[in-house]
């Protein structure tokens, strides 16, 4: 548990904790607003943005996937909103065919374009890749001090550091009219907050925290950041303060307990290698919101209205 | 190309583009009434959480000696774990969290297990590829002539069942109380439409891809939906698109082996709803812009403008 930690298993433990903040915080405000499967649509919507943007500028940095992404969300948005209003099905089907098409077609795309190999492939967008984040140039912890060996830190861990502060940021800043447009959108929009423009902006934070947990966790278990950590949070109870908090504390230890069981469970009870460690984060923070039913008062045993 | 579509290029070939018919037919009418029960999301659910019964199903098979790869062994796994998971989904429901969180979670929970039971399989597996990944966005290449006679004729029997239920289908979707004091029991009813879901499902995992399979169910009822106002003509337009959409998308994917089948299907699929949205007559997008141009010209003409 020396140098060997430090370079393969702490990236992945700080990339996958601030991806599951950045998405759990958003999360908190779908879960309440029933928008959940928001979340899945951005999650989903995320690929082919990230490709199209790819393709466009030959560039995989993270501004540039950003506004892919944050384009494919607008695109998305607008086609639920068409298909809803157009062929007049219920929202839930409208999101459904948007969001499977955009995601074959980003599918399609990356097959296509053989834009494999650089940081995107199919495999990547369903598993995601974060065991390959790791720190070739630390010699062990002494590195964390060591400014030439922390230029070598996947540049992953900068971008998502910086959009994990911008979502807790705008979070934070928006707080009061977020919350009362949450509870009450009519109250909210006779107080004069523009609620179309929040509920909007919600869609784009999340967009944003999706794009963040993409390098990490891959399109579809980024739901489970999105949806899982709130959710447990929300069972425990009904102070939106104490929620989201909860729903941090969650996050993060889906995400630590998630890449540690991947990487040390497996050798212990003698099995060969390692298992996905996004797989595993997933998993840890279903289970979370499983034995959360079981909480006394919100739970299972409470027949709700 | 046009060999594989003119049923030129080899008798499995083609029967994997007829297999894939029959379930594009059965998906597209089950589809109609999913979107009618407002159930869409709850199938994406369902086929995620195929996943982790797919890989065990596969490791149990490996563990008594078996090939590992029979489909109907495979589906049978998958059958039970979608059902857990349609009963996870129940029972989060009926806590404080809405529905569609229930779902969000399970879908990426499940989807999350399935991963790390595949990344187990590859470790166990080493160096052989078990040819599971194929299951998540569908692959023809490879199908046996035993999986395809499956699949068709699964579809034969989804469509069976589909034709005989299609009256107290009809009767719930629309007027659930009447078809109540009918002797007809939404509850059961609905249970009988979860089956044929979970058979569409199934059958179109190794076609579709249990990540896309949803689209199939629901684009071709959306597209069909624009052309008629009569649920069962719905669900038989629905059947066509589907055949056609199943068809192109496997003679596709034999013809061109790198492409994944499912994205194919589905971006067809999504082609169809565009050009029904466009081009329908009384709910399509031009008919309707003629409808408006001519009340104008009418209301003009009696106002004497």
């Amino acid at each position: 548990m020396g140098s060997e930690f430090v370079a393969l298993t702490l990236p992945p433990l700080i990339i996958a904790t601030l991806a599951a903040l950045a998405c759990a915080l958003p999360g908190n405000f779908l879960i309440l607003r029933r928008q959940a499967m928001v979340g899945d649509a951005m999650a989903h919507v995320v690929l082919p943005g990230i490709v199209a943007a790819f393709l466009l500028t030959g560039s995989a940095s993270t501004p540039v996937m950003l506004a892919g992404a944050m384009a494919a969300a607008a695109l998305s948005s607008a086609m639920i909103e068409g298909i809803r209003r157009f062929a007049g099905v219920e929202t839930g089907a409208a999101m459904g065919v948007t969001f499977t098409t955009m995601f074959a077609a980003g599918v399609l795309l990356l097959e296509m374009s053989h834009a494999s190999g650089v940081h995107l492939d199919v495999e990547h967008a369903l598993y995601g890749n974060l065991e390959s984040l790791i720190w070739f140039d630390a010699t062990g912890w002494a590195s964390l001090l060591d400014p030439t060996a922390l230029r070598g830190l996947p540049p992953q861990i900068a971008g998502l550091g910086m959009v994990t502060a911008l979502v807790a940021g705008a979070v934070f800043l928006f707080w009061r009219p977020l919350t009362i447009a949450t509870f009450d959108e009519s109250f909210a929009a006779t107080a004069g907050i523009p609620v179309k423009l929040l509920s909007a902006g919600l869609v784009g934070l999340t967009a944003l925290a999706a794009v963040a947990a993409f390098s990490a966790v891959g399109s579809i278990l980024t739901i489970a950041m999105l949806i899982c950590p709130p959710a447990t949070a929300r069972l425990l109870t009904d102070d939106l303060r104490a929620q989201v908090v909860l729903s941090m504390v969650f996050a993060t230890l889906s995400a630590i307990g998630g890449t540690l069981i991947a990487g040390y469970v497996p050798p212990l009870i003698g099995m060969p290698g390692t298992v996905s460690a996004s797989g595993m984060i997933a998993v840890t923070s279903g289970v979370m919101l499983a034995l959360a039913t079981f909480a006394p008062r919100r739970g299972l045993t409470t027949p709700q209205a | 190309m046009w060999d594989a579509l003119l049923l030129q290029s080899g008798y499995n070939a083609a029967l994997v583009s007829i297999g894939a018919a029959l379930l594009g037919i059965a998906a597209g009418a089950v589809g109609a009434f999913v979107n009618l029960r407002r159930r869409a999301l709850v199938s994406d659910a369902m086929a995620h959480a195929t996943l982790p019964g797919v890989g065990l199903a596969f490791l149990v098979m490996v563990a008594f000696g078996g090939e590992g790869r029979n489909l109907a062994g495979l589906l049978t796994g998958a059958a039970l774990s979608a059902a857990l998971g349609l009963w996870a989904v129940q029972r989060l429901s009926r806590t404080r969290l809405p529905e569609d969180t229930a779902i969000g979670a399970v879908l990426s929970t499940f989807y999350g297990a399935g991963v790390v039971i595949l990344t187990v399989v590859q470790e166990l597996n080493a160096g052989r590829p078990a040819g599971l990944e194929g299951f998540l966005l569908g692959s023809t290449a490879g199908m046996l002539r035993a999986d395809a006679m499956l699949i068709a004729g699964g579809g034969a029997t989804v469509l069976l069942a589909l034709w005989l239920l299609r009256r107290p289908l009809t009767m719930v979707a629309f007027d659930a109380p009447h078809a109540r004091m009918m002797g007809v029991s939404p509850t059961w009813t609905d249970a009988a439409l979860m089956l044929l879901t979970l058979g569409v499902v199934l059958l179109g995992l190794r076609v579709v891809g249990l990540i896309l399979i949803v689209a199939l169910l629901i684009t071709p009822a959306t597209a069909a939906r624009m052309w008629t106002n009569r649920a069962g003509m719905v669900a038989a337009i629905a059947g066509g698109i589907g055949a056609v959409c199943g068809y192109i998308g496997a003679a596709t994917s034999a013809a061109v082996p790198d492409l994944p089948t499912g994205p194919v299907i589905v971006v067809l699929a999504f082609a169809a709803f565009v050009l029904s949205a466009l081009f329908a007559p009384n709910r399509g997008m031009i008919a309707r812009a003629l409808s408006r141009l001519r009340l104008r010209r009418k209301l003009g003409a009696a106002h004497g403008i």
